[in-house]
């Protein structure tokens, strides 16, 4: 074993080759990772709450889209946003947007339902002592529900956020030069280091990970809700 | 005040309200019991809408509860609710508690609207809690915030679902003596309730529901004494002596 590899690539792997040139390595995976869990977080709210909705109109239509992108491999959601976007946009469209925009769909659909089940979590009870005071509907979700649901859906979040550092690895196939990508450069520009290369690279989508979960973890024991009454 | 007309109610198949005729004046005081599945929770929610009526008119307060001109939001800021199980918002403070529903439909500046509410919790008797959270109160507290809370929106009818049925025997007490006082503001209540102490001293009226249909209306102590209807009899005894 010669980590030799890793040391005199070390800047490579970390941040490609920003600042001369674009943002590569674990910092593009931070990035994309970061960007696309803001997106989806915001995607995954408004998709749940539209899933809730005493509409059928918006109701079936909304969850159709959910369950179809559920049902997809997210590799084929990169692929069609890759080939699609661009056709549609009428432009071309950096890979990573298209990345980030096939991550953002696909996880804003599993985001929608932990929104979901946050909402539905909380007892019927709370809507109906706000409505009761004279609340609209929408006041009492934004002031009661969601305050309380969101404090239950943080650990999931967190969860999720944890899967979308790895999926960000299937940017790969793209060409876009995350983590993954500079380590197969690296790899086949040395040729002779595979495994090295492989355990780090690991390692650090390990290191990333469990620290996340670990905070998850905390994050759970701290926020457990103490049950009223 | 209060206006029931022919009130039909169905869930699914089961008929809950079966023909509801009933009148509430202003400043009255009702206390509905009968036994469980009587419909009487039902009959409650009603009137703010929290369960619609199929069939049948509901006049609360001047307004046509069937009517879609109604405005029903508005309607349920005239009309407080307590429920049994208290269901007060936990991660709100007592204070935000009581003042959330003032300072966003009434527009109370939120100085007033506190004001207000530390009035209130004086008067249920529970200033010193202005800062706690609802999980770090005792049920009978609980209840009496909740009460604040409604009687912040300044109702004009309050509606009272079995408010002690959650509590601990000791704490039923000081919510009853919470509920008499505002009884005797003048406030228009109908309270569903088992407790028969309160109905004696407090009410005007007391209905008996079975089956979704009202089967006595009397003045409570002639329903205490000589209750008429055959089922109404039984409750009591079960009621007052439940051994046998």
């Amino acid at each position: 074993m010669d980590f030799s590899v890793i040391v005199d690539n070390i800047t490579y792997f970390m941040i490609g080759r920003y600042p001369n040139g674009p943002l590569g390595g674990l910092g593009l995976t931070l990035y994309l990772a970061v960007v696309s869990c803001i997106l989806s977080f915001f995607g995954g709210l408004i998709l749940g709450l539209l899933s809730l909705s005493r509409f059928a109109v918006i109701r079936y239509p909304v969850n159709l889209v959910i369950n179809t992108v559920r049902g997809l491999p997210l590799l084929m959601v990169i692929f069609w946003m890759y080939f699609l976007l661009p056709a549609l946009m009428g432009k071309t469209v950096p890979e990573s947007q298209t990345v980030i925009m096939g991550l953002t769909i696909f996880t804003s659909a599993y985001m929608s339902q932990i929104v979901r089940a946050g909402i539905e979590g909380i007892p019927k009870g709370q809507v109906e002592a706000a409505i009761s005071t004279g609340l609209k509907g929408w006041q009492a979700m934004l002031y009661i529900v969601l305050p309380q649901g969101m404090r239950n859906m943080i650990p999931s979040f967190v969860n999720q956020f944890v899967s979308l550092i790895k999926d960000t690895s299937l940017a790969f196939i793209v060409g876009v030069s995350e983590l993954t990508h500079v380590a197969t450069q690296v790899n086949n520009r040395t040729m002779s280091y595979p495994t090295e290369i492989f355990i780090f690279i690991a390692a650090v989508y390990f290191v990333l990970c469990f620290s996340f979960t670990s905070f998850s973890r905390w994050l759970e024991k701290r926020l457990a809700w103490r049950k009223s009454i | 005040m209060i206006q029931f007309q022919g009130v039909h109610k169905w869930f699914k198949k089961l008929h809950v309200l079966n023909g509801i005729d009933l009148h509430v004046k202003p400043g009255e005081v009702v206390v509905v019991c009968g036994p469980s599945g009587s419909g009487k929770s039902t009959l409650i929610r009603t009137i703010n809408q929290l369960e619609p009526i199929n069939e049948g008119s509901l006049v609360v307060d001047g307004m046509d509860l069937c009517s879609k001109k109604t405005d029903i939001n508005r309607l349920r800021a005239e009309v407080g609710f307590v429920f049994q199980q208290f269901n007060l918002y936990p991660h709100l403070s007592v204070l935000n508690n009581i003042t959330l529903a003032p300072t966003k439909i009434r527009k109370t500046p939120k100085k007033e609207a506190e004001e207000q509410a530390m009035a209130l919790l004086e008067r249920v008797g529970l200033a010193v809690k202005r800062d706690a959270y609802p999980t770090q109160l005792s049920g009978g507290q609980q209840q009496r915030v909740a009460i604040a809370r409604a009687l912040a929106m300044k109702p004009r009818i309050m509606l009272f679902d079995e408010p002690t049925s959650a509590l601990d025997p000791e704490m039923i007490g000081e919510v009853l003596a919470v509920m008499q006082d505002l009884a005797k503001t003048g406030m228009t209540m109908v309270v569903v309730t088992h407790e028969m102490g309160f109905a004696r001293e407090v009410a005007d009226r007391v209905v008996f529901m079975d089956h979704g249909v009202i089967l006595e209306e009397a003045k409570p102590l002639e329903f205490f004494k000589n209750p008429q209807h055959d089922r109404a009899k039984q409750f009591l005894k079960q009621l007052l002596s439940p051994m046998h």
